[in-house]
């Protein structure tokens, strides 16, 4: 690979978030080695204890946008970063944090914390795409250690790296799972869930629950949204859930992602007109 | 054969800069077996594989009698072109082909040719110019049809330049937007077809670039009466087999790869834009 | 090759000299059993292993296994897997590339398979695998892989005698009955199976049975059943003029009311017996020295289907829709000679929208379409 002198330098930066992103990257075992050897890694507290200052090259940042001096940092770190790259749900879609969006975050804060006024937070959580320019993105929560492992291979060999932005139904039924959906009435999201992680859910019988975000696609003029509403109606008609349970359903990891935000906003307005 | 995996590595023997997106590489098969046996008609197409991220249909520019080595002119705009740009002299790219249908080159001889072409939808018919103008005698009237968006799109100028002049040869550029030294047409290129004589029988037309343009060409040429059957079109679908299994490239009833790229109007007619 | 056979009787109780016959000719034996909640092709290795103990219930959908203490062996009509899976693999490894000094070299992975019988081939299904064999082996270009499952494979046919909500085999002409492509076909009756030859293979098997031929009224019963489940179907499919009438269909304002239900999943594509579309994944490893491209099913609606540099030719779920039916029901027949639907139904089952084929085809095509059929 790059000689030892010209090894892009790599940043894997943390904001509102758990870490399991993180430790995808670190899963990565023996190509983990690789990596070290084709990349300066400057800056990953969780992996080394040796911080370096940017420019990076290559900047990976986990987490969301979510207390107030996340907003300055995130500007700094895009000053110093060549390429920014969000790894996971929190820093691409807000993350489950997102849940509070649109609600009384105060009241949030005063039910969980003993003293509030420590507490300084901002009012939505918000992926770092409404902030600052993002190169690529990375879904999942957490994200795929093989779909990292692509990426990074892609990357440092100047190729651009691509995903699939298919269905994860595509993923499912090449794996011969049974459909949750059809065959166990499970209110399974793969149908609008992005493909990347390898269908685990389906895998052990589970419904899907969308953590890799809509299935939406993002090239020249082929943008068009997951269609979330009609599998939200068909969660209604056929398996017969209440429209609570429905809009419960795309409110999960990835409720900011417009796709599922809209489709769970429709269901709340529905739910708050029955109940006047 | 399993032509899923019949790959044949050649090497990049030269590398020149049509423009700052468009390059021709100049490619040897390593096998000499291989070289020795790789027969192609103008216009066919192979699947050009870069190392650990894929292929792209390139059609193929040279000329069938050159046992040389093969010309590919590949515009650069994905992430297989961008890739392949950054290869240099000495380095090794995948094979596999040739396939499709190219231009009707058998067929057009003793008859005059109209060629339309639009943006930068060109290369794939500049070999076939090109080879037409190495058995000029075999060939009558040659007419070139060619229109961009703005003089900046022009590929390879100075070929049409040279083209202009050979006999019985009319070459037509138009440009939609206008500019200091662009001496042509100011216009769509359909404003180019009056300015052109045919005899629709003993005319075959080869078009390639937009579809609305191919189409907008097709109707013109068929009201002055130019059968349907004589007007061919390169058609641009998502080639990925090569050998029509995959499934992409469909258009109507037909596989782009395999009954195609280059089919005939009448063919394609009820088909275009979709 | 259908019209001369002579049927036979092979009782229940006995059946295990089927199993040893299909042993003495080394082939695996594979039968649809429920496992984990799914049916899926299981290794069978005696005649015990046939028996189900469950039944399907298939509507718009909507599939639900039910246990049964019925004697009946095959009460299954069919799952979401039809024998695609086993000759045109899901993923299909094809290439690997290495680095080397000088550049690159290509490893071809080389067709294989073993040799596999499987009993329980639904009439659609076999329909199906003969469909495929027109696109993969019928033109210019072969699939060798494909073709090497293809040949190492032995088809047990089991005719239906119950239908689903979604069947319509019987309007494609298909089944219930399975028609040609099989090499023994087995009819389940109370306590025996009417057994017919198909092929060659089938024949030389059955005939080293020795089995007694069958009475004409067991005969008889059998076709009555068949019958039976043939008028039961309620759903038909339009087939009047095609394919003109759906290329005429191509500005349908349908299309885009089927695309306010329809997901652009994917399943319908996946669980179809005919659908061949696939892509290549290519996979390098971290350090770039090998690379593998290994071939996976692909589908029309995968909005990157249509696209090409810059462009997408489908970039609506109704430019999606529209392909997929117009592509299965309707240009199929210019280029491989038959509709690319056989009737089995599992587009519409296992659709998790709830969108029924036959029904959006009456929509797009027009109700007189379906009248006019002779």
């Amino acid at each position: 690979m790059t000689s030892q002198k010209q090894r892009p330098r790599l940043a894997v930066f943390k904001l509102a978030s758990c870490d399991g992103c993180q430790l995808s990257i670190l899963s990565l075992e023996e190509d983990l080695l690789l990596l070290d050897q084709a990349v300066d890694i400057a800056y990953f507290p969780e992996a080394s204890s040796r911080m370096e200052d940017g420019p990076y090259d290559i900047t990976l940042v986990e987490g969301s946008i979510s207390a107030p001096e996340h907003i300055e940092q995130i500007k700094n770190i895009r000053a110093q970063s060549g390429l920014l790259v969000t790894i996971g749900a929190c820093a691409t879609a807000g993350g489950i944090q997102a849940l509070r969006n649109g609600a009384d975050v105060a009241d949030y804060v005063a039910t969980v914390y003993a003293h509030p006024e420590y507490i300084q937070t901002l009012k939505d959580s918000t992926p770092i795409s409404e902030h600052v320019k993002v190169d690529f993105e990375l879904w999942g929560c957490p994200i795929d250690k093989e779909q990292v492992r692509h990426f990074l291979s892609d990357l440092l060999a100047g190729v651009e790296p691509r995903f699939p932005e298919h269905s994860l139904c595509m993923e499912c039924k090449r794996q011969e799972h049974l459909c949750v959906l059809v065959a166990k009435g499970e209110p399974c999201l793969g149908p609008v869930t992005r493909t990347g992680c390898g269908a685990i859910c389906p895998a052990m019988g589970r419904a899907c629950y969308g953590c890799f975000g809509p299935a939406e696609v993002s090239f020249p003029a082929g943008r068009e949204h997951a269609n979330a509403d009609a599998l939200a109606s068909r969660f209604s008609e056929a398996l017969h859930l209440s429209n609570d349970e429905v809009l419960r359903r795309f409110k999960g990891i990835n409720s900011h992602a417009s796709a599922f935000k809209e489709t769970a906003g429709k269901w709340q307005k529905m739910e708050e007109n029955k109940h006047e | 054969m399993n032509t899923f995996a019949d790959f044949h590595a050649a090497r990049i023997m030269g590398k020149r800069e049509e423009t700052p997106d468009v390059w021709t590489f100049r490619l040897r098969f390593e096998a000499q077996n291989i070289a020795d046996r790789f027969a192609f008609k103008g216009g066919q197409f192979n699947m050009v594989y870069l190392f650990g991220v894929g292929e792209v249909p390139i059609s193929i520019m040279s000329d069938p009698d050159d046992k040389e080595g093969l010309d590919h002119t590949i515009r650069i705009v994905g992430r297989v072109t961008r890739g392949i740009e950054k290869l240099n002299v000495g380095e090794t790219l995948g094979i596999r082909g040739p396939f499709g249908k190219g231009w009707p080159l058998e067929e057009a001889k003793g008859k005059d040719i109209v060629v339309i072409t639009g943006g930068l939808g060109c290369a794939p018919v500049v070999g076939a110019i090109e080879y037409i103008f190495r058995r000029r005698e075999d060939y009558g009237q040659i007419k070139i049809l060619h229109g961009v968006k703005t003089p900046r799109d022009m590929l390879y100028k100075a070929r049409f330049e040279t083209w202009a002049r050979y006999p019985d040869t009319q070459v037509l550029l138009a440009s939609d937007q206008p500019a200091k030294a662009w001496h042509y047409h100011v216009g769509v290129v359909t404003e180019l077809f009056d300015m052109v004589d045919i005899t629709p029988e003993k005319t075959i037309v080869m078009m390639c670039g937009p579809e609305i343009m191919m189409q907008a060409g097709a109707k013109h040429l068929a009201a002055r009466g130019v059968p349907p059957q004589q007007m061919y079109l390169s058609m641009e679908r998502n080639m990925q087999c090569g050998i029509g299994l995959c499934g992409h490239c469909q258009v109507g009833p037909y596989f782009a790869c395999k009954d195609g790229p280059v089919m005939t109007y009448d063919q394609v007619a009820p088909y275009l834009g979709i | 090759m259908s019209d001369s056979v002579d049927s036979w009787i092979l009782k229940k109780v006995s059946f295990d000299i089927f199993f040893s016959a299909l042993k003495s000719e080394d082939y695996k034996v594979l039968s649809p059993q429920v496992e984990d909640g799914a049916v899926t092709w299981f290794e069978a290795s005696e005649a015990d292993d046939l028996k189900q103990g469950f039944s399907d219930q298939q509507n718009i959908g909507s599939y639900r296994l039910n246990q049964t203490e019925s004697d009946v062996w095959f009460s299954i009509v069919h799952g979401a897997q039809s024998l695609k899976s086993l000759t045109f693999k899901p993923r299909q490894a094809t290439v690997k590339i290495i680095k080397t000094e000088a550049g690159i070299s290509f490893q071809a992975e080389q067709p294989k398979a073993e040799k596999i019988a499987v009993i329980g081939a639904r009439a659609c299904d076999v329909a199906a695998l003969q469909i495929q064999d027109r696109v993969f082996l019928g033109g210019a270009y072969q699939d060798e892989y494909f073709k090497a499952n293809r040949e190492s494979l032995l088809i047990i046919a089991v005719n239906c005698t119950h239908a689903h909500e979604t069947c319509f085999c019987a309007s494609m002409n298909t089944g219930p009955k399975v028609k040609a492509g099989f090499d023994i076909a087995l009819t389940e009756l109370k306590d025996a199976f009417i057994v017919e030859a198909g092929s060659m293979a089938g024949k030389r098997i059955v005939e080293a049975l020795n089995l007694t031929v069958a009475p004409k009224d067991m005969s008889k019963q059998a076709d009555r059943l068949i019958e039976h489940c043939a008028v039961s179907q309620k759903k038909r499919m339009p087939q009047q003029n095609l394919p003109q009438a759906l290329y005429e269909k191509q500005h349908s304002e349908h299309w885009d009311d089927v695309a306010t239900r329809c997901l652009s999943c994917a399943n319908c594509t996946m669980v179809c017996p005919t659908c061949f579309c696939h892509a290549i994944e290519e996979t390098p490893d971290m350090a770039r020295q090998t690379s593998e491209r290994v071939r996976v099913w692909d589908s029309c609606f995968n909005p990157e289907h249509g696209y090409i540099h810059g462009k997408n030719m489908r970039p609506t779920t109704a430019d999606r829709y529209r392909m997929w039916m117009t592509h299965k029901l309707g240009s199929w027949i210019d280029q491989f000679d038959s509709s690319g639907c056989t009737g089995c139904g599992r587009c519409t089952t296992w659709c998790p929208a709830g969108i029924d084929l036959v029904e959006e085809a009456i929509a797009v095509l027009g109700e007189d379409a379906m009248e006019k059929k002779a």
